[in-house]
């Protein structure tokens, strides 16, 4: 069942690059005609320092702190909304939850995913150790999951789905494994580790494998997410555009029973991807956190 | 899309860690704790429960016992009352023959002491009245030897008996 839906978000994922790749094609060949239809129907998944309304479009302010763009841009936006709505939200529920004996309605459902993710991915990969990192893992689902969901109302965008965000949290996801594996198992033992436990003739080589091991991990948290989010929305824009590249009504049913369906899929996409993330930082972590202990064993006998 | 913008990347840290912060300190904790405080109270009530229904399933195992005992020893009392009684009974007749027993030989050995001594009696008045009538009959002429021989004569023709 789940080698199923992986394999449908895999072939999501692929039919995305290959429509990135017709889309720069078409913007290349055709910068007439198409071109600006599609560099229009991009925007939708780009930054922008303005935010689009149903009352028109608002510009966003440009910043700049130490010669680094802090611009307010479209994803900031985004990312702020999502911040917003889950801190407001979460703290009603948990204040609403701890007056009532046994939460109801919203409150429950919270309560179901929180169970969740300390019962289903903190427990089983990082120990009882990991309950002092569960408002990270939990934070991190939240979010994800919220700024994931954004993108699918009107005038909404992912924020997940900028390489530039899930970069940023996959720096988070990275700090957090290091620190959890240093605080776990000692300084000693985790600069040890990154030797791959093997003769200092080949350290040479072991230490910059394990060192790009380490970033790779979270390089692949980034990537994934990113491009599970973008992708979507860019099968979600061709399957629209067709119906101004074709310019007939009559492709027009076609693209947009596809568009329902491939929208319940991201529906589906925006809660499995947060688990992904989720559940791969956990496993990152409590890897870090279990496999010096597991490795003294091996050197007391 | 693809374009690297630091500003982004930054902005995303900093409102992630914020989040983070926040939610951590008044969302999952209450949260958290609330949850493992009801799984606890529910723990605790299961374990009360089961403690319960042993100690319910032990005295009624205690009660059996304990009427199974009490009806063993009253049917014990019963059946020793009964033999207590039989064992009485058999006593107190005994006892009631032996008595009547007694009471019947000392009687019959009280009907022989009085005849004996009535027929004694009788036979000294007998005597008494025979010397009494041989004194009439023959006066005062007869010496005191002869008065001898004459009773002695007398006695010697009554019955014996």
């Amino acid at each position: 069942m789940a080698l199923f839906f992986l394999q449908q978000i895999e072939s999501s994922v692929d039919s995305a690059h290959i429509a990135v790749d017709s889309a720069q094609v078409a913007a290349g060949a055709a910068h007439g005609a198409e071109g600006g239809l599609f560099a229009h129907l991009l925007e939708h998944v780009h930054d922008s320092h303005e935010l689009d309304t149903p009352f028109g479009a608002i510009p966003l302010p440009h910043l700049q702190f130490f010669g680094i763009d802090m611009s307010i841009t479209k994803y900031v936006v985004f990312l702020w909304l999502s911040a917003l709505v889950l801190v407001v939200s979460l703290i009603i529920v948990a204040r609403r939850n701890s007056k009532a004996a046994v939460p109801k309605g919203f409150g429950n459902l919270i309560e179901i995913f929180v169970e969740f993710v300390r019962d289903e991915i903190v427990l089983p990969n990082m120990g009882p150790a990991g309950m002092k990192y569960i408002s990270y893992i939990l934070t991190t689902f939240f979010f994800i999951l919220l700024m994931n969901l954004f993108g699918l109302f009107p005038y909404g965008a992912s924020a997940t789905g900028n390489v530039n965000v899930t970069a940023g949290l996959a720096v988070i996801a990275f700090i957090m494994i290091q620190i959890s594996a240093i605080r776990e198992q000692g300084m000693k033992h985790y600069l040890a580790h990154l030797t791959g436990g093997v003769h200092w003739i080949m350290w040479p080589i072991m230490i910059p494998l394990e060192v790009l091991g380490l970033f790779t991990k979270a390089f692949a948290l980034c990537i994934r997410l990113f491009a599970n989010m973008s992708g979507g929305h860019i099968v979600i824009l061709s399957l629209l555009g067709l119906i101004f590249i074709f310019k007939s009504y009559i492709v027009a049913p076609a693209s947009v029973a596809f568009v329902v369906g491939l929208n319940m899929l991201e529906l589906f996409v925006a809660f499995l991807q947060a688990y992904v993330f989720t559940i791969l930082t956990a496993i990152f972590m409590g890897l870090g956190m279990q496999s010096e202990e597991h490795e003294s064993r091996e050197h007391s006998h | 899309m693809l374009e690297i913008n630091p500003g982004l990347i930054i902005w995303t840290i900093i409102t992630f860690v914020i989040v983070v912060l926040v939610l951590g300190k008044f969302a999952w904790k209450p949260m958290i704790n609330a949850l493992q405080a009801r799984e606890k109270n529910i723990y605790d009530a299961l374990r009360h429960a089961e403690e319960a229904k042993k100690e319910a399933e032990r005295v009624l195992a205690e009660n059996k016992a304990a009427l199974a005992k009490a009806n063993e020893e009253t049917a014990r009392l019963i059946r020793e009352g009964r033999e207590l009684a039989e064992q009485l009974k058999n006593e107190i007749l005994a006892k009631a023959n032996d008595n009547a027993k007694n009471v019947l030989s000392q009687a019959q050995e009280a009907i022989q002491r009085e005849k004996e001594a009535a027929l004694l009696q009788l036979r000294n008045e007998v005597a008494d009245l025979a010397v009494i009538a041989a004194e009439k009959i023959l006066d005062e002429s007869l010496d005191d030897p002869k008065q001898k021989k004459i009773v002695d004569k007398v006695l010697q023709q009554l019955p014996k008996n």
